[in-house]
C-alpha cells in the first residue's frame, strides 16, 4: 500500500511541476525585472489570532521608519488582519508604545 | 453590566516603588469598591516612551485587567486623570476579543479531535521505512 501511495505522489506532483515550469517559462525574461514573491499574510500563516496592542515588536514590523502604517499592498497582510492591526497599532501610538511620527 | 476591561497606565518616572504600590492599590480598591473585580494586575516596568509626554521621556508602565461596568470604568478614568502622578492611560474593551478568540480556540480544538481519527497512514508509515531498509539490505 504504502509502495503505491509514494508511487502515485510523484506522479500527481509532476504535473503540477511541470505546470509550474510551464507558466514560470514564458514570464522568464521579464521575470527577473517584475518578479515578486508572492506575499502572504502574517497573521493567516502563522496563526496569530490576537494582534494585541500591546505586543510592540510584532507591531512594529508593519509600522514604518518613520511611524508610519505600512500599506496592505507591501506587506501582504489580508483585509481582515490589517483592520485589527491598523487599531491596535493606534492603540499603542496612544499610550506611548509607538510612535506617531518620528522627527529628523 | 459587567465586562472585561483592560487599562494600561503610565505613571511618572520619578515616582518611589513604594509610591507605585500604593498607586496601585488604591486604583484597585476603586474598581472593587465599585462593585468590579481585579483579575490582574502587573507592573511592566520602566520603558523608554515613543514621544515626550509631560515632559517626561520614560515612564512606569502598569496594566490592569478588570470586570467592571460603564459607569466604574468612567470612574476610574476620571480619577486617573485627576492623579497627578499618572501620566497617560489607555481602557481597552477586551470582552468582544476574548469571545472571538474562544470561539477560534474551540474551532482549533475540534479541528485536532478530527485528525487523530484518521491514524490509518500512521501505521503504514513504519512499514515504509522497514520496506525500504530490506530494499537496502
Amino acid at each position: 500500500m504504502s509502495d503505491e501511495t509514494t508511487q502515485i505522489a510523484p506522479a500527481a506532483a509532476a504535473p503540477r511541476a511541470a505546470a509550474a515550469a510551464q507558466a514560470g517559462a514564458p514570464a522568464a525574461p521579464g521575470a527577473r525585472k517584475f518578479f515578486r514573491r508572492k506575499k502572504v499574510c502574517k497573521f493567516c500563516t502563522e496563526k496569530i489570532d490576537s494582534i494585541s496592542y500591546r505586543d510592540v515588536n510584532l507591531l512594529k514590523q508593519f509600522v514604518a521608519e518613520r511611524g508610519k502604517i505600512v500599506p496592505r499592498r507591501l506587506t501582504g497582510v489580508c483585509t481582515t488582519h490589517q483592520r485589527r492591526l491598523t487599531r491596535a497599532i493606534k492603540q499603542a501610538r496612544n499610550i506611548a508604545l509607538l510612535p506617531f511620527a518620528v522627527k529628523y | 453590566m459587567q465586562r472585561f476591561y483592560e487599562v494600561m497606565f503610565i505613571v511618572r518616572p520619578d515616582v518611589q516603588d513604594e509610591d507605585l504600590d500604593k498607586l496601585i492599590a488604591g486604583f484597585e480598591a476603586t474598581v472593587t469598591n465599585g462593585g468590579g473585580t481585579v483579575r490582574s494586575t502587573e507592573k511592566l516596568g520602566r520603558r523608554k516612551l515613543a514621544y515626550l509626554v509631560r515632559k517626561f521621556s520614560e515612564g512606569n508602565y502598569v496594566l490592569l485587567t478588570m470586570d467592571a461596568d460603564g459607569a466604574l470604568v468612567a470612574e476610574l478614568e476620571r480619577r486617573l486623570r485627576v492623579t497627578e502622578q499618572v501620566i497617560k492611560f489607555i481602557t481597552v474593551r477586551m470582552d468582544e476579543e476574548q469571545k472571538r478568540l474562544d470561539k477560534i480556540k474551540a474551532i482549533r480544538a475540534t479541528k485536532k479531535k478530527v485528525s487523530p481519527e484518521a491514524p490509518v497512514p500512521a501505521p503504514e508509515a513504519p512499514e515504509a521505512p522497514a520496506e525500504a531498509a530490506q530494499a537496502s539490505a
